[in-house]
Order: structure tokens, then C-alpha cells, then sequence
């Protein structure tokens, strides 16, 4: 980026160009951080300097008070044990919705990528419209179908719908990402004697890497921040984080917490946060490889 | 017996018909080369017996066995891709032995394959790295290594040549043409250049439209050439074409120039009507202007190519090439005849475009 601006204003000179996109880059960050520093900063408050109502004040006396409330003893509803018992929820919820969405995703991406005619395209469009139609248009079908199956409000039941929901949105990435794979190295495995499940596994997935950590981080977090299909779907005792989180900050018994809810939201977003820092340049690379491509 | 039959293929994808009735019938141990412009049908042809693609109708007998119904893995034969196609994420030693992995070959039975044919090529030093790591020319060695370590007794090749530069091109097409006399396995070859299809093969299938129209031994596609088509494609600079008729003497006539065809042996009997007379450039001889049995000419330019020249003359409303020497070039007058060695020109029907 840096690079094509200075390339195509030499008259500004390059030096120029360079330090004005840093300010530009700059300023950016900022704007986009400021929220995030007030909610560390007034989650380290306790509740007399919030009372002053300076939301833009530096913590006096910071401490952890309101993060150790947030954790364990602030009020859901009936129960006050805090976000604690939906971190193990969402933990559950999140990781095999995310390996299977996305594994099944590659197979189907592949899959659709590899057949070559009129119905694969009608097919993808078909998979594509689902990406198109909201949630919520769909929540009424998928809670008949699944209360039919007995599956409405348990764990496998919100892990399926996760899965579901994710399908169309893996599946086109992935195939995207496939068609830019020559279709010989696919035709020489078949030569070599393997099967298409053989060839997806040994050889396809292997080249995959970018992709998978693209669209494991996208289900990730769409998976680890989902509030609605959580509420609906995983029943009472596999709540996720989000729904004790909104509890919390709802919650109209006695006085708010601002300090607490902040606290709360933070621990809820830590998971997240930690998977964008520790695969970000994976994630940018593999967005680009998808644009390209698809 | 036959190694290969090829009876009846055909293949359409929708509308379009890609080959129209393929008949082969291939020879254990021969190297074939089938040539064609792009978008005859070649490569399609290849697939076909490959099993990668299934044809419409007709059969594929390898070995004695109907294999049209079967995998490409169960026709015991391998491939080398026009990409090399290898697989990205695995060494060149894995590259190789992916395909014994897979058919439950024996451990120790894998590791000396894999070394008998890396010593073969020569790839020893390399067999620990990945394909990212190697250029064009070791990639293609690896193909062809991977095609080759199962031993199958048919090796088919699609245009495996032409991602190498000039020099490396014809370095491995020697290479190749030694490793089929030393292996003696059936090999096909797909290609467009005629040079390759000149210098490797025992025959040549020359393809064009869906159809083989010609299956023969590399020289006398150049010399006979069974159509129209073969004629043009096969031959740098193209061979000569003078359209003209014959009368019921024998004698081809063009304008008010008549040449007997006496020295011609017709593959018919008693052909009439409008034919086309075509002769190489190295057919034709420069004689005086006015010379008996002669064609009035006049130099438009000459090519020095080196060993030799070309003379470029028009001749009859068209431009026709000669081969000539260097000195007999510098020196070429502007006026002259032309004189066709008319045993080895070609004649063809202008409405069948078939040899006569």
C-alpha cells in the first residue's frame, strides 16, 4: 500500500506521502481505539468516580473490583455467579461448531468447485441465496424443525444450527479460494489412484492453510459474539457468555454498574481479541488470496 | 498384439463434438505422437484414454482388456501434465511415491523405486524438497518421474514440453527419446510442435476437427500427406498450393500452364476435376525463364536462414517459397522459371480435400 501511494505522487515526494499516510493511519487507530481505552479505563473505576459522571477521566484508584465482579458475582437474572459459567458454554458451543462448519465448508467448497456444470453453478447460487436471507427470517422453520427432532434447546441442537448457518458462508470462500487451484493437480492424484475424499484430504487440504485460518477466525467470532441463536437454541444450561453478558448489563435489579457491565463485556471479548492478534497476519493474507481469486 | 485400441470414440461436451469417431490401434512399445492445432481435440483424446474423461461411445481395449468402464488408476497407465501438477505440499520423494502409498505397495518395494527412478533422472539431490523449490526443468523431471516409478507399461504425456525454454525443450525431448529406448513402454505424446512429433515419434497422428487424419510414420506424413490439412500443418514453411484442374490426359492445368503428371503415382485411378497441386519448398528447382516444363516467376525477396535461404516468388497469382542455396540466392535474378519434381508433389481433391 505504502509502496503504491509513494509510486504514484513522486511530485509530493515519496517522503511526504509516506509521513501523511502515517498521520492518516494513525488517526485511524485512534478513532478506532478510543472506545475500547474508555471501556478499559472505566472498568478499572470503582463506582464513586463513575458517579462523577467524567467518562473521559483517567482512573484515580484503579483496581480490578468491577472485572472481579463482572467474573463471578454479578447478577443474571436470579443467579449472581457473573459471566463465569458461560465462558465453559461458549467454549463448548464455539470450538466444534467452528471445526465442523469449516472443515465441512473446505469439503463442500471443493466438492462444488470440482464438478464442472450447470447444476454445480445452480447449486452455488442456491448456497449463495443463503447468505442473503437474515437470520431471523429463519429462526421460525429452524425451531419447528428442530423441537420435530428433539433437538431444539440442547447442545447438539445449537451446535447444528451454528453449522448450518455457517455452510453457506465457508462453502463459498473455500470454493473460491478452489477454483484458483489447478484442476490438474486434482486429475494427477486421480491418476496416482486416489479417491476424491483421499485427494481432499492428502492433497487439497494441506495447500489450504490460508483459507482455513481465514474462515476459522471469521466463524470464530461470528460464533463467539452470536447472542440470538444462543438464546434461542442452546437451552438454559448451555447459555454462552453473550447472553449472561446482556443479563448482566439488563439486568434492573438494584443500581447499574457501568464499571461492572464494561468489565464484563471485556472478558467476554478477551477470546476473540487473543485470536485476531495471534493470526492476523494469516487473516490479511489469506482475505487478499480470496479477493483475488474469487 | 496390439497394446492400445482405440475403437469408435466418441466425445461431445453439449452441442460441441470434440472427437468424432477415434480409431487408433497402437503397438506395445511404440512412441506415438499425436499432433493437431489447439482445439482438435488432442487433449481431450489423451483424457479419454486416460479415463479422466469418460467418452460418449466407442471402446478402449489396453492389453486385451475393454478398460472403458474403469478408473485411470486400473488401466495401468500414467501421466505427465502440460503443469507438471504436482502436489504442492509434499516432497518431491512423496511426490513420488504418493500413488504406490495409496495402492498398499510395500515399504521397502517403495524406497527402491523411488530411488531407481530418481537415480534415473537424476534427481537424487532434490528429493527432499518441496515443489515451490524447483525450477521449470527439475519440476518436469519429477513429473515425468512420478508417471514413470510405477512402471506402467503406457506412459501418456500432454504438451509436457511447452512451459520449458527453447534450449531445455530440446534437451529434454533427446532425454525423452532415450528414456523410451531404454524403458521400451508405449509411450503417447500429445503436442502441438511438429518438430517434436518429427524427431520422437515412430508414428504420428495428425488430428483436426475430432478426427485423425493421418496415422503414419512421421516421414511420410511429410512426404505423402494424406490431406489437405496435414499437408499445410506439417512443414516449415508451409508447403506450396497452386489450385488448377485436370483434364482427362493427366495434365494439371493452371491458367494457360499445363505440367504432366506423368512422374505422379495416383492413389486413384483416372482423377479429374478440380484438384490442388501442392510441392515443399525443397521440390521446386529455379531453371531460365521460358525453360521447358516451367512456370514463369519473379523473385519477390529471399530469406538467408544460415544453412540455407529461402526464395520467396510469385508465381501464378500467389507466393511461393524455394528452397535455395546461400550462393544461388545472393545471386538470383528477378526473372525466372519455376520447375516442380512433380514424384514428390501431392495432389488432392479440392472438394473431398483428400490425397489423389
Amino acid at each position: 500500500m505504502t509502496s503504491v501511494v509513494a509510486r504514484r505522487q513522486p511530485a509530493f515526494g515519496p517522503r511526504a506521502a509516506r509521513i501523511g499516510l502515517y498521520v492518516f493511519l494513525a488517526v485511524s487507530a485512534i478513532f478506532f481505539l478510543l472506545p475500547l481505552l474508555l471501556v478499559i479505563m472505566n472498568s478499572l473505576k470503582p463506582m464513586e468516580e463513575i458517579r462523577q459522571g467524567n467518562l473521559l477521566a483517567l482512573p484515580i484508584n484503579p483496581n480490578f473490583d468491577a472485572w472481579v465482579s463482572a467474573w463471578q458475582s454479578a447478577c443474571t437474572g436470579l443467579d449472581c455467579a457473573g459471566v463465569r459459567p458461560g465462558l465453559w458454554n461458549s467454549i463448548k458451543i464455539t470450538i466444534p461448531s467452528v471445526v465442523i462448519s469449516t472443515l465441512a465448508g473446505a469439503l463442500n467448497g471443493y466438492a462444488l468447485g470440482q464438478w464442472k456444470s450447470r447444476h454445480a453453478n445452480m447449486i452455488m447460487l442456491l448456497v449463495t441465496v443463503g447468505l442473503f436471507i437474515p437470520y431471523q427470517a429463519m429462526l421460525y422453520p429452524t425451531v419447528k424443525i428442530l423441537s420435530n427432532v428433539g433437538l431444539f434447546r440442547t447442545y447438539a441442537g445449537i451446535v447444528f444450527v451454528h453449522v448450518i448457518y455457517g455452510l453457506p458462508y465457508t462453502t463459498l470462500l473455500f470454493r473460491n479460494f478452489y477454483v484458483g487451484i489447478p484442476d490438474e493437480i486434482s486429475r494427477a492424484a486421480r491418476m496416482e489412484g486416489a479417491r476424491f475424499l483421499r485427494t481432499f484430504w492428502s492433497i487439497i487440504l494441506p495447500i489450504s492453510t490460508n483459507i482455513l485460518v481465514v474462515v476459522a477466525i471469521l466463524q470464530f467470532t461470528g460464533i463467539w459474539n452470536d447472542y440470538l441463536l444462543g438464546l434461542i437454541f442452546a437451552g438454559n444450561d448451555n447459555l454462552p457468555m453473550t447472553v449472561q453478558l446482556t443479563n448482566i448489563v439488563g439486568n434492573s435489579r438494584g443500581a447499574a454498574n457501568p464499571n461492572v457491565n464494561m468489565a464484563a463485556a471485556l472478558i467476554t471479548a478477551i477470546p476473540t481479541l487473543v485470536v485476531y492478534f495471534l493470526s492476523g497476519r494469516y487473516f490479511v493474507r489469506g482475505i487478499a488470496a480470496g479477493a483475488v481469486k474469487g | 498384439m496390439s497394446s492400445i485400441s482405440l475403437r469408435q470414440i466418441k466425445k461431445s461436451f453439449g452441442a460441441l463434438t470434440i472427437l468424432h469417431s477415434v480409431d487408433m490401434e497402437i503397438d506395445k512399445g511404440e512412441f506415438i505422437v499425436i499432433l493437431g492445432p489447439s482445439g482438435c481435440g488432442k487433449s481431450t483424446l489423451l483424457n479419454v484414454i486416460a479415463g479422466l474423461d469418460a467418452c460418449d461411445e466407442g471402446q478402449i481395449v489396453i492389453e486385451g482388456k475393454d478398460v472403458s468402464g474403469l478408473e485411470p488408476s486400473e488401466r495401468g497407465l500414467a501421466m505427465v501434465f502440460q503443469s507438471y501438477a504436482l502436489f504442492p505440499a509434499m516432497t518431491v520423494r512423496r511426490n513420488l511415491s504418493f500413488g504406490m502409498e495409496i495402492a498398499g505397495t510395500p515399504k521397502a518395494t517403495v524406497v527402491e523405486k523411488v530411488a531407481w527412478v530418481a537415480k534415473l533422472l537424476q534427481i537424487e539431490a532434490l528429493l527432499d524438497r518441496k515443489p515451490a523449490q524447483l525450477s521449470g526443468g527439475q519440476r518436469q523431471r519429477v513429473a515425468i518421474g512420478r508417471a514413470l516409478v510405477r512402471s506402467s507399461s503406457i506412459c501418456l504425456f500432454d504438451e509436457p514440453l511447452s512451459n520449458l525454454d527453447a534450449k531445455l525443450r530440446a534437451e529434454t525431448r533427446v532425454e525423452l527419446k532415450q528414456l523410451h529406448e531404454t524403458l521400451g513402454s508405449t509411450m503417447i505424446y500429445v503436442t502441438h510442435d511438429q518438430i517434436e512429433a518429427m524427431t520422437m515419434a515412430d508414428r504420428v497422428a495428425v488430428m483436426h476437427k475430432g478426427k485423425v487424419e493421418q496415422f503414419a510414420h512421421p516421414q511420410s506424413i511429410y512426404e505423402k500427406p494424406a490431406s489437405l490439412f496435414v499437408a499445410g500443418f506439417v512443414g516449415s514453411p508451409a508447403m506450396n498450393f497452386i489450385d488448377g484442374r485436370l483434364d482427362g490426359s493427366g495434365r494439371f492445368l493452371t491458367g494457360d500452364i499445363a505440367i504432366g503428371t506423368d512422374a505422379y503415382a495416383f492413389e486413384e485411378r483416372q482423377p479429374s476435376g478440380e484438384i490442388v497441386l501442392g510441392i515443399r519448398c525443397e521440390d521446386v528447382t529455379v531453371v531460365d525463364r521460358g525453360a521447358p516444363e516451367s512456370i514463369p516467376a519473379s523473385l519477390a525477396f529471399t530469406e538467408l536462414l544460415g544453412a540455407d535461404a529461402l526464395g520467396w516468388f510469385d508465381c501464378l497469382g500467389k507466393r511461393l517459397s524455394v528452397r535455395l542455396g546461400i550462393k544461388a540466392a545472393r545471386s538470383m535474378r528477378k526473372e525466372v522459371g519455376l520447375r516442380f519434381d512433380m514424384s514428390k508433389a501431392s495432389l488432392f481433391s479440392r472438394a473431398s480435400e483428400r490425397r489423389l
